[in-house]
């Protein structure tokens, strides 16, 4: 008889040597003469657990992790491939505590079939948010949207129904959508995952787009670090155009709406809209002033629709369930579900897809286990290089964007990048600073000169000159900063640096004070 | 290396292939460094002659962008992640490790042509840091005794 098993192809999985252990398994399977079927499936994301193979049974599916070439003769000893036990082995996948306590809704098929596997997608839910919004107007589809409270998933938290309404309200001949995959934060991955391992999800999710606000092409700016994930989107998209889910007469209907993946070349200050928008044009991405905003006078002066792809890739759910269905997720004004990213120095990292409301602590203790290294944690950032360092004294907040913003800290993209205590927070700030200073776009004067006059300071103060007059200065030039850059690149960096600051002055050399930012 | 006569063949080739195309300098750089593995300043004539800019814009245009190489890179590239996620996991020490070991700082290449070492923002592979990249495979929970074999094999691949 033959076994059917899984070995992911995410780059994260890979990254940990999926491919190596895809070759071992073949051919030790042929060796012993084991028929098996591999189906290379995405990742559902339990990092921790990668290379996770899984083995299909008529119970469901068992999990066994992390392997390594290593482990595969052990696992053939054990006959895992029937499902039998082993050391690697943690039961049913989707019993795994870590994954069964999420709310899966953006993510619910990554990681369970081949993300390429266009039949798999139909079985699994695909493209019944596309047939539900065939059936609507315009409108109604944007107001499904607009009811559901979604709001933009890259970090500036805008409401996209407002965003599509306003797109929808502007005539004009040519409208754009564009899908923002310039995913810089460090500590975040979502996006790479919805586009390796469920890309069609992504797609559907920006025809949508396109039939609501009356825009016939689409283009995803992909960040060049990606290039699995350009491959993976590529043969999408050509798969969805032949089965007639792109290009002329979308489905039967009179709908014609084209989609083009465009590499940007490793420039963070890009995933600032209107940057993207100009390097879109083929030119330096420098920041636009605003307004006029994209919405009305985005990629060549048109009406331009600039989503997030998570945001993007929440709109099938939304359009298949209605906007009840995801906006009964959530707290406040934060609606549905956030993909969690957990990074950097925990145990158990990966993706988490919750409802907002989960707290900090549970997300690093619970979920993450605690540090990687097993030192106490000091420290995690939230929100990506761009998001405020938050202590253990914050740790009970729950992940909701009006919470975050009271306290001056940002929940961005949802990444979370945890810190032990041998971290140097006066480095950190620092280098928040030098990276700022790598990135501007040089448009204007605060962020372009304030990044490398803030890492002058903070050396200063750690050099122990004049200290509290160089602090003032320090917070005086955060102060400029928040107020006059243009965009959040500068606007924002001011954020981790002056959290380190407030929370961690022993860092800086500085004695505790009450000083606020 | 000297602009050959068949490097303006293949620029003049990708040239042609973007004319129409709007927004079309980033797939036209994109297309001259995957076939030139840089964008040599040769180019820029070419493309201003065809493009109706000018030399200025082009050379704005490929020193904005950090993927850009304006000289030749070694056999292999490797890229070492300097973001934050990989600092909590001991990057740093990684970065010197390659330094050290290759003799060389970012931006430069070995002697022997056989790799040169840049630094990079985020590879998109948080969850297992500390992350680098050697030409287009991502390597993840990286350590001294892994960069050693990544050396190694890049120096066998060159």
């Amino acid at each position: 008889m033959s076994y059917k098993i899984y070995i992911p192809t995410d780059s994260t999985s890979l990254s940990l040597g999926a491919d190596e252990v895809f070759d071992a398994v073949q051919r030790e399977a042929i060796q012993r003469n084991i028929s098996l079927e591999i189906v290379r499936n995405g990742s559902r994301g339990l990092f921790w657990l990668e290379p996770l193979i899984e083995v299909e049974t008529k119970l469901g599916r068992l999990a066994y992790g992390p392997v390594t070439v290593d482990d595969v003769k052990a696992l053939f000893d054990a006959e895992f491939f029937a499902g039998k036990g082993h050391a690697l082995c943690h039961g049913l996948t989707e019993e795994i505590e870590w994954l069964k306590k999420q709310e899966r809704l953006t993510f619910a098929r990554a990681g369970i079939s081949d993300p390429l596997d266009l039949n798999d997608y139909l079985n699994l839910g695909g493209f019944r948010g596309l047939k539900n919004a065939i059936n609507l107007k315009p409108n109604e589809i944007v107001k499904t949207v607009t009811d559901s409270g979604l709001r933009g998933r890259g970090g500036a938290a805008f409401p996209t129904g407002i965003k599509w309404q306003t797109v929808h309200d502007t005539p004009s001949q040519k409208k754009y959508i564009v899908c923002n995959a310039d995913e810089g934060d460090s500590g975040t991955y979502s996006d790479r995952m919805i586009m390796e391992n469920d890309p069609f999800v992504l797609i559907e999710g920006m025809v949508i787009a396109g039939l609501a606000v009356g825009a016939n092409q689409g283009y995803i700016y992909l960040r060049s670090e990606y290039p699995d994930a350009l491959k993976v989107l590529n043969k999408a998209i050509d798969l969805a155009k032949e089965k007639g889910y792109l290009g002329d007469k979308i489905l039967g209907t009179d709908f014609n709406f084209e989609l083009e993946v465009t590499r940007a070349a490793g420039a963070y200050i890009c995933g600032e809209e209107t940057s993207l928008l100009e390097s879109l044009e083929g030119k330096r991405g420098m920041v636009r002033y605003k307004p006029p905003l994209p919405a009305i006078e985005g990629l060549y002066g048109k009406p331009t629709v600039v989503n997030n792809v998570i945001t993007l890739a929440s709109i099938p759910i939304i359009l298949d369930k209605g906007s009840k269905y995801y906006a009964d997720y959530g707290m406040g004004r934060s609606k549905g579900t956030l993909p969690i990213q957990l990074a950097g120095n925990l145990k158990k990292t990966g993706l988490i897809e919750k409802a907002f409301g989960i707290t900090l602590r549970e997300l690093i203790y619970d979920f993450g286990g605690g540090s990687a290294t097993g030192r106490p944690i000091k420290a995690v950032q939230v929100g990506g290089p761009l998001g405020a360092f938050i202590p253990e004294s914050q740790f009970d907040m729950p992940m909701d964007y009006e919470t975050f913003a009271k306290v001056n800290a940002v929940v961005g993209h949802g990444g979370i990048v945890a810190f032990d205590d041998t971290v140097d927070m006066a480095k950190m700030a620092r280098y928040s600073f030098e990276f700022c200073a790598i990135e501007s776009c040089g448009k204007c004067t605060p962020c372009r000169i304030g990044s490398t006059r803030g890492m002058e300071v903070i050396d200063k103060i750690k050099a122990g000159v004049e200290v509290n007059k160089n602090e003032k200065l320090l917070r005086d030039l955060a102060d400029t900063m928040v107020s006059g850059s243009l965009c959040a690149m500068g606007g924002m960096t001011p954020f981790p640096v002056i959290s380190a600051l407030n929370f961690f002055p022993n860092d800086f050399g500085l004695e505790k004070t009450d000083t606020k930012a | 290396m000297s602009f050959t006569k068949e490097s303006a063949e293949k620029i003049q080739n990708l040239i042609g292939k973007f004319q129409d195309k709007p927004g079309a300098l980033l797939p036209l750089m994109h297309g001259i460094q995957d076939a030139l593995g840089f964008v040599p300043e040769e180019a820029y004539p070419l493309i201003s002659k065809a493009y109706q800019l000018s030399i200025a814009e082009i050379h704005g245009f490929v020193t904005f962008y950090h993927h850009f190489r304006r000289k030749p890179s070694g056999k292999n590239i490797l890229h070492i992640c300097r973001a934050e996620s990989c600092q909590s996991m001991g990057a740093e020490k990684i970065e010197q490790y390659c330094k050290d070991k290759l003799d060389i700082d970012y931006h430069d290449t070995t002697s022997d042509g056989a790799i040169t070492l840049e630094p990079i923002y985020c590879l998109g592979n948080c969850a297992c840091s500390p992350a680098v990249m050697i030409n287009e495979k991502v390597l993840g929970r990286v350590t001294p005794n892994m960069i050693d074999k990544i050396i190694e094999r890049a120096k066998e691949n060159s």
